[in-house]
């Protein structure tokens, strides 16, 4: 398996990753190395075998549904690069389609 | 009189308690310490010197009042990845530089109530995400035992601090190996515990459900002692559990009990025969010791590593969402559009190890490929864990080397991923699997430690530790290092 230029393109959008000039071949390299040890996986029969995302038994944990402290505005605002009147400020989300 | 610095927590307790020193004395060696060594081995990102002080002086202030505690008074290195109230904390990322966080990790806010002193920060691989710190925003820690040698990691700068004397225990975080790592790349006591036996509330998240919080310590009596002052039960993280921890018994020695020895993990890829010859007199020192040594199998050694690249990054393409410039942390400026801070805020702030493991985690859980990666993986972790529960059934333990190499030089291998992630081949099935595990120093190969890594049965820390201690007993034990 390997990872053209355009699907690193494609995968660095979805992930938010503003790529410099250059790094998608970087990149399509390195992840296609990575990919090719990952590929071992599908020879490994796993038909009836049930996946794991939770290792440790998970008991059920209750607690009465009791208001607490919690953070205050002030406190969630305080490490914002950016805030007016209680809000968190950002630029404006209506944008063209990156395509 | 040895050098305060040198000395472990069961040596110094005794000496706080019969007020033979201070806690402020004590702060005051490892700052001397600190300033002496740090310039070479860089363990720390940032002291916080003005807390340690007023905690020092608290914990005097106890000791007097007869209100201290095991742990009171005594100085603690921080991984940078841990929420310390007001503390900048950074888990070594430009990203988060100069954030303070609004509260405090439950095993932070669990020391601080014991009475320990804070020291700093430390270094560490950005997000957790390496196994030399090479990948830390700022800048690489040396290994206090050769200084043109990685520390190990992610947790290197802990690892490093507690090696070098410059802090009495440590706290890291182990998510692929990343306590046992460095812990055997630097010589001193490391331990993952349980999955669920450590809260991560305050925990800046790599992958959720392989992270846990453990100790480094030079005994393994400080590392048991540290995991009972930060395990157990809390509201803030379902995913902890309140579950018997019954360190009693750590001295009761290993006679009787069966120590599996699983050959898949002697034959692993880039195996050096220093070490392997090195935890090979380390089985027979534990056997000397009274252990049955049986052989055991984990036929599905050779698929951890390709399953845990799929679902550690996965799970932090997910986690890592959230630097997105608006709610703390860098941002980019100059921006057009939302779309053109996060793009420019997260190539700005995530270095390449980050970036690379985001687009592996995102490609596996896009469309079209979930099912062939992510649940795959997932299932193959199902199979990692039976290896483990078949192995259990026919010994207490599981030993081996904790890492195939011995520290290697900075900058060796920076330029071929793969290879830097063979470091966890042996360390990943502990966390796929969610056992306890500890490191601890073997004999040396080469001039450099060599960690012997103990694996046990879920909640079973006492058998791991116990077995450690057994060889810490019949063997070698951790040192400072004199750091030429």
């Amino acid at each position: 398996m390997t990872l053209s230029r355009d699907q690193v393109r494609h995968v660095a959008l979805l992930a938010r990753l503003g790529l410099e000039p250059g790094e998608e071949d970087y990149y399509a390299e390195q992840l296609s190395r990575i990919l090719e040890h990952i590929e071992r996986l599908q020879q490994v029969d796993t038909d009836a075998i049930p996946p794991t995302a939770q290792v440790v038994e998970v008991l059920p944990v209750m607690r009465e549904d009791v208001p607490g402290p919690c953070l205050s505005q002030e406190a969630a605002l305080a490490n914002a690069p950016e805030s007016e009147g209680g809000f968190f400020v950002v630029r404006a989300i209506q944008e063209p389609d990156p395509g | 009189m040895t050098d305060l610095y040198a000395l472990t927590i069961g040596e110094l307790a005794p000496m706080l308690r019969d007020r033979e020193i201070s806690a402020v004395e004590l702060l005051d060696a490892h700052l001397q310490r600190i300033e002496a060594v740090d310039p070479k081995v860089k363990a720390y990102l940032r002291l916080t010197p003005d807390l340690a002080r007023a905690q020092a002086a608290d914990a005097d202030r106890r000791f007097q009042a007869g209100e201290a505690g095991p742990l009171t008074g005594i100085p603690v290195a921080i991984k940078d990845v841990l929420c310390v109230e007001g503390v900048e904390t950074t888990a070594g990322s430009r990203i988060l530089a100069g954030f303070k966080p609004p509260y405090e990790a439950t095993a932070i806010a669990r020391l601080r109530a014991a009475g320990c002193v804070f020291l700093g920060m430390t270094n560490c691989d950005e997000f957790a995400m390496g196994s030399s710190t090479e990948n830390s925003g700022f800048y690489t820690t040396h290994n206090p035992w050769s200084l043109d040698k990685v520390p190990g990691g992610s947790s290197g700068g802990s690892a490093a601090a507690v090696a070098a004397g410059e802090a009495v225990f440590g706290l890291g975080t182990d998510t692929g190996g990343s306590i046992r790592q460095p812990a055997a790349l630097c010589g001193v006591v490391g331990m993952k515990p349980t999955y669920g036996r450590v809260s991560r509330y305050g925990l800046i998240a790599f992958a959720s459900s392989l992270d846990q919080i453990g100790p480094f310590a030079r005994s393994v009596a400080d590392a048991a002692l540290v995991l009972s002052a930060v395990a157990g039960a809390d509201p803030n993280d379902s995913t902890c559990f309140e579950r018997p921890l019954d360190l009693s018994q750590l001295e009761a020695g290993v006679k009787g009990m069966r120590l599996g020895v699983p050959k898949e993990y002697f034959e692993v890829a880039g195996m050096e025969a220093g070490v392997r010859e090195s935890v090979e007199q380390a089985l027979a020192a534990l056997q000397g010791a009274g252990a049955e040594l049986v052989d055991v199998t984990l036929p599905h050694t050779d698929y951890g590593l390709a399953a845990y690249y799929i679902i550690a990054p996965a799970e932090a393409s997910s986690n890592l969402a959230r630097f997105d410039g608006v709610k703390y942390g860098l941002r980019a400026p100059r921006t057009e559009s939302l779309l053109d801070t996060y793009l420019h805020t997260r190539r700005e702030g995530f270095g390449a190890e980050v970036r690379r493991r985001i687009m592996l985690g995102t490609y596996a859980l896009s469309s079209g490929y979930y099912d062939a990666y992510y649940l795959k993986a997932q299932k193959v972790r199902t199979l990692i864990k039976r290896d483990f529960d078949a192995a259990f059934e026919r010994c207490d333990a599981v030993v081996s080397a904790t890492s195939p190499t011995v520290a290697f030089e900075i900058g060796a291998k920076t330029g071929d991923p793969l290879a830097m992630y063979l470091n966890d081949v042996l360390t990943l099935g502990g966390n796929l699997a969610g056992l306890p595990g500890v490191s601890l120093p073997c004999a040396p190969a080469g001039g450099l430690p060599v960690g012997l890594q103990v694996l046990a049965p879920q909640f079973r820390e006492d058998v791991a530790l116990r077995v450690a201690r057994a060889y810490e007993q019949a063997g070698v034990r951790a040192e400072v290092a004199s750091v030429a």
